[in-house]
């Protein structure tokens, strides 16, 4: 007999241990890799650096946090923060809403493959590439200015434009999925019973599709509260959480502010996150 | 419905966290070590080159070490890579505060560090000593760059002083008139240019505004930008916080900001004049002034990382650096003055080092050279404590806003 059919047979008998092994490689993943990195973040929030040297000083202290939650800047850059996120995602739900409901009810199939592929075509391009552009656009003398007259400029406007532009795709794919389960028979069902268009969407469509919107409004405001690189580029003088965090590791080399300001993202989304369990929009994702 | 269980417990975990920060703590601060009272680690210069290691990892300035990338007729790497063997590869960074984090990733062999960089790379022993017998262009340096408190301790030289200029006030000729000679323009709060601002987005900024303080507010008794007592820097805070409605945006990328002169989103504003020729380059209708108030700026060093496996390759390219070719080529591409005389006679424009003042000692010392604040008031005060440099940081998020 082959070694490989005797281990083959070894691992029959033993089910346990052949369910630990094919699961042992996403679990170290999972367990030192994510939530590893977590629990180092965690710790490193609460020892400092010598300002001086820059190197990192492992005594235990909660003056990080205090100064997190004394001094006011923090507050204004979390609220700050939190309002682009809301924003971007309500204004990625409200374009992505019409454009999904399009491609998964009224679309061709041969058209819906062409929209999905055109919908995730700007994912192929840069980052920094689409960012840029939307500088040069929004530029005093750029395209936005030339088409319409006037330009919002550099600012939290145009950080909102920029974002909801970016993670426009992360949101009508999970709607797009949403709309397309939905049973065409449910909407007949609602004709047939005196339901106008405004009714039917209001008590069959949009209740059954709730949870695929949430889906879609956690990548957006998760990456919104994250994102740092945008606002430094079409941002003008203003800074989100993420500059907070990038600022105290490339500037001011201390990590474990920047961890403690970190934390204020997670356990955002962690509410977030509990919130929308309830939804049942996890099972969507 | 187990998943939900160990979300709910970090959760928990991360809550508790909070509400003890919540409750307060009593701020304990660490003393750090500055001033006279500063012993840099027990580091070894180099005693003897060897034979060149065939790679240098360079950690520069924009603009200082070119390999041709970015504009072919300017390179000074590749010569330098066909002289020695030692393959050249450039990273650059935006401010200082960049260059000591990335300092201390080890994987760096030299670095042009200004001095707001230098003594905390000393201090934190990322940088060893240099033996400047080893780097035979060392002896034609100007004497007044030699051994200053930003690249020397006790008379330990660490490093080669490469060039100095300063950080200048930049407009647009066809947007601002009269052309301006007072950093007031960027600072009153009714400039006509609200808006249209640009300035550098670094804790450092901060001794811009008591350089301005230091001419406009004498009561407040400043000596030196970099040596700020509570009530002195509370009022360069406050003036940077004034500032800041008419600021469009701070720049640490030397590209955004020319792309922001250029297309007219910010018409004045602090800048390095590698900015301002670049700009003028591409047709913008920029000029530079050193204003009355004077100027902060920069006395930058080539340094050696203490971890680099690479020694002899780096002594070369200190040497190689600060050659009265290469040091010619640097200064005019990045718009300063060359620390090597003999470079003044080979720069392009025969003008460049009367323009930048090369030689004259006596207005470099009115520049104020970017150094790291400390705890220990460098204006020689012992009365007072100064903000250090993490205060300073921390002052820099809270104007920004």
């Amino acid at each position: 007999m082959s070694i490989a059919a005797s281990v083959s047979g070894f691992l029959y008998r033993k089910p346990r241990l052949r369910l630990g092994m094919l699961l042992s490689a996403p679990l170290l993943w999972l367990g030192l890799a994510y939530l590893g990195a977590l629990a180092a973040l965690f710790v490193t929030a609460f020892w400092h650096t010598d300002t001086f040297t820059g190197q990192v000083v492992t005594e235990w202290s909660l003056d990080n946090f205090a100064t997190l939650f004394r001094d006011e800047v923090y507050r204004t850059i979390t609220v700050r923060t939190l309002g682009i996120a809301v924003a971007v995602t309500v204004i990625d739900a409200v374009i992505a809403f019409p454009m999904a409901f399009y491609m998964a009810k009224f679309a061709s199939p041969r058209a819906q493959r062409v929209l999905v592929i055109a919908v995730m075509t700007p994912l192929w391009a840069s980052y920094l590439v689409k960012a840029y552009s939307w500088r040069v656009m929004l530029s005093g003398n750029g395209l936005v200015g030339w088409l319409f007259g006037a330009t919002p400029g550099y600012g939290l406007a145009a950080t909102v434009i920029t974002l909801s532009y970016l993670w426009l795709p992360y949101m009508i794919l999970p709607i797009y999925a949403g709309l397309d389960r939905l049973p065409n028979s449910l909407v007949e069902a609602s004709g047939d019973l005196g339901g106008r268009p405004w009714r039917t969407f209001r008590s069959v469509v949009l209740p059954l599709t709730f949870p695929a919107i949430v889906a879609g409004s956690i990548f957006t405001f998760s990456l919104t509260l994250g994102d740092y690189i945008t606002v430094k580029i079409v941002g003008g003088a203003n800074q989100m959480l993420g500059n907070v965090v990038y600022d105290n590791i490339g500037a001011a080399n201390n990590l474990p502010f920047a961890a403690t300001v970190a934390t204020v993202p997670v356990v955002i989304m962690l509410v977030y996150l509990a919130a929308v369990r309830r939804t049942g929009a996890l099972d969507n994702l | 419905m187990r998943n939900s269980r160990t979300l709910r417990l970090i959760a928990g975990v991360m809550c508790a966290g909070t509400a003890l920060a919540a409750c307060g703590t009593s701020s304990t601060s660490s003393s750090s070590a500055g001033g006279g009272a500063f012993t840099p680690p027990k580091l070894e210069a180099l005693s003897q080159l060897g034979q060149p290691e065939g790679a240098l990892n360079i950690l520069a300035w924009p603009g200082y070490a070119e390999n041709g990338s970015n504009d072919p007729n300017v390179d000074w790497v590749t010569p330098f890579e066909q002289a020695t063997g030692c393959k050249v590869n450039v990273k650059t960074f935006g401010t200082s505060d960049e260059a000591v984090s990335l300092m201390k990733t080890g994987q760096y062999d030299v670095i042009s560090a200004s001095g707001d960089a230098s003594l905390r790379l000393i201090a934190g022993g990322d940088v060893e000593p240099v033996n400047t017998s080893l780097v035979p262009n060392y002896a034609d340096i100007y004497d007044f760059l030699k051994n200053k408190p930003w690249n020397s301790v006790n008379n330990v030289s660490y490093g080669v002083p490469h060039g100095w200029g300063a950080n200048v006030l930049t407009y647009r000729t066809d947007k601002v008139s009269p052309a301006p000679n007072s950093w007031s323009t960027m600072f009153d709060p009714n400039s006509p240019y609200k808006g249209k601002v640009i300035a550098y987005d670094s804790p450092i900024y901060i001794a811009d505004a008591a350089l301005y303080l230091m001419k406009t507010k004498p009561e407040l008794g400043i000596k030196n930008p970099y040596a700020l007592d509570d009530k002195q820097f509370q009022a360069a805070v406050d003036l940077l916080k004034q500032q800041r409605p008419l600021v469009s945006e701070y720049w640490s990328d030397y590209l955004k900001e020319s792309q922001a002169l250029k297309n007219g989103d910010a018409v004045i504003g602090t800048a390095w004049q590698v900015t301002v020729n670049l700009t003028q380059s591409e047709g913008a209708p920029v000029q530079s002034t050193l204003p009355t108030e004077g100027a902060t700026g920069w006395s930058d060093t080539w340094m050696v990382s203490a971890k680099s496996p690479h020694k002899t390759c780096a002594y070369k390219w200190l040497d190689h650096i600060v050659s009265p070719q290469a040091n010619a080529k640097v200064a005019e591409y990045f718009g300063e003055a060359p620390a090597n005389p003999k470079a003044c006679s080979m720069t392009a424009d025969a003008k460049h080092c009367e323009t930048y003042h090369a030689g004259d000692a006596a207005y470099a010392s009115q520049i104020w050279y970017w150094t790291t604040p400390i705890t220990q008031c460098i204006d020689g005060r012992t009365d007072v404590k100064c903000k250090d440099y993490g205060e300073w940081t921390r002052a820099w998020t809270e104007i920004k806003g």
